[in-house]
């Protein structure tokens, strides 16, 4: 099952030029960019863990895609997103998030009736891949 | 590699009309005083690009021209103002997405502990990506006399980059002449790398001269008779003692003179007239320490 989420979550994933622009019009825009990269594929996850420091004072794209080279090289089976974050005052926030790469397999989620008082339901839903402790839910980290 | 298939005819004097090139020549030409043997490399350097890139478009064989340069020369003489020109060339050709000047020293390359200098050196290089990085006083990246010097690490990135990179960024190393020749000696794989050397010369006394003139206009002062005696003066002492920065040295030697003639307005009070606000006399240069003869550097 196809994980989206963020920005451009209703394309196909972007290839690497496309990348670059899309990184490119953030840093044009002066929203210093972050790469971050998980291996817990629930929707719910909001905090993932970043790869370095956010990237201040980059002008052109390919600084950028270097760090994303090294994090896709450290990290091939792992979600990788990139974002670009707006300091202006009225807006700070994260403008812009779109992922870049993905494992490849994606087992999808189960999902979890518990059975309550009353017999009232609730659901939830489990990620296949989390049954694997951190660090080994996608095959090799390198 | 096949022939193109038409003999089009290519015009270069539009190409290079087209490239606005000639305005950024022009403003080196009028903004640097002499460095005349700077000005036709740059020019050679110009018309290698542009020939490039019109082979580039003419669908010829072309390798990306190696762009990495040396500039060599004494302090004062020019070396970043050139580069902040040279990355404005290759942006208008087209060689550099950005144009933009990271200038970094050893200091924001190596690292104080093991670990530390990869990152920094990587920050640094990201930073100039799709620009120029500029960096001053190469040769104490490697410390032949500590084997442990994480210079060394700084400097095997730096090649790599220079390398594998070529495209996203320009490298520009500078300093003084004889040092930069001892470091390409010892790393033999920066000067294979570095296609540009150019040599930056000393300013003659006049160029000094016409330097202050152009700093002083641009700041709205101006000298009088006298007081362009002292600085001639000045300046032939001035270059005779140690620590000689060229323009540098100009350039801080008229800050200190609008010091004093500040001072002396202010002292003597009263009214004046405007252009008095502008002038600098003579005794605000002749009152330096250059000229009580005791040759402290930097007075």
């Amino acid at each position: 099952m196809r994980v989206t989420q963020g920005t451009f979550s209703f394309l196909p994933d972007l290839s690497d030029s496309q990348i670059t622009a899309q990184v490119q019009y953030c840093l044009d825009h002066n929203w210093p960019i972050a790469i971050e990269y998980t291996d817990d594929p629930h929707p719910r996850n909001t905090y993932w863990e970043m790869f370095g420091l956010p990237m201040f004072d980059i002008k052109d794209a390919s600084g950028v895609m270097l760090e994303l080279r090294a994090c896709r090289e450290r990290y091939p089976e792992h979600y990788i997103r990139v974002s670009g974050y707006d300091r202006s005052p009225g807006r700070q926030t994260t403008a812009l998030s779109f992922i870049v790469q993905r494992p490849t397999h994606e087992p999808g989620f189960r999902l979890v009736r518990e059975e309550g008082a009353d017999r009232q339901v609730r659901y939830s839903t489990v990620a296949y891949a989390t049954d694997a402790p951190v660090g080994e839910r996608y095959g090799r980290t390198r | 590699m096949t022939e193109p298939a038409t003999d089009a005819s290519i015009d270069l004097g539009a190409a290079f009309r087209e490239s606005r090139i000639q305005e950024l020549l022009d403003e080196i030409d009028r903004e640097l005083v002499g460095l005349a043997p700077v000005k036709a490399r740059i020019r050679d350097i110009a018309s290698l690009l542009l020939v490039a890139k019109l082979r580039e478009q003419a669908g010829l064989a072309t390798e990306r021209p190696t762009l990495h340069m040396s500039f060599t020369g004494r302090p004062g003489t020019g070396k970043t103002t050139v580069a902040q020109r040279m990355a404005k060339i290759l942006h208008r050709l087209g060689f550099v997405r950005k144009g933009h000047l990271v200038v970094a020293t050893r200091d924001d390359l190596v690292g104080q502990y093991v670990g530390h200098t990869a990152p920094k050196t990587k920050e640094v290089v990201k930073r100039a990506m799709g620009g120029v990085l500029f960096i001053d006083e190469a040769y104490y990246l490697y410390r032949p006399e500590n084997e442990r010097d994480y210079g060394q690490e700084a400097i095997e990135m730096l090649l790599q980059v220079m390398e594998n990179q070529r495209d996203d960024l320009v490298v520009i190393l500078a300093g003084y002449r004889d040092r930069m020749e001892t470091f390409y000696g010892s790393n033999p794989g920066f000067h294979s790398r570095i296609a540009h050397h150019i040599d930056f010369p000393d300013y003659a006394l006049e160029e000094l001269l016409d330097i202050a003139q152009l700093i002083l206009t641009a700041q709205q002062y101006h000298t009088d008779e006298g007081s362009r005696q002292a600085l001639r003066e000045y300046l032939q002492l001035r270059m005779q003692q140690p620590h000689f920065a060229n323009a540098r040295s100009v350039r801080n030697a008229l800050d200190r003179a609008k010091l004093r003639q500040a001072s002396r307005l202010v002292a003597a009070g009263g009214n004046i007239a405007a252009s008095e606000l502008s002038r600098i006399d003579a005794a605000d240069i002749r009152q330096s320490r250059v000229f009580q003869g005791d040759g402290a550097p930097g007075s």
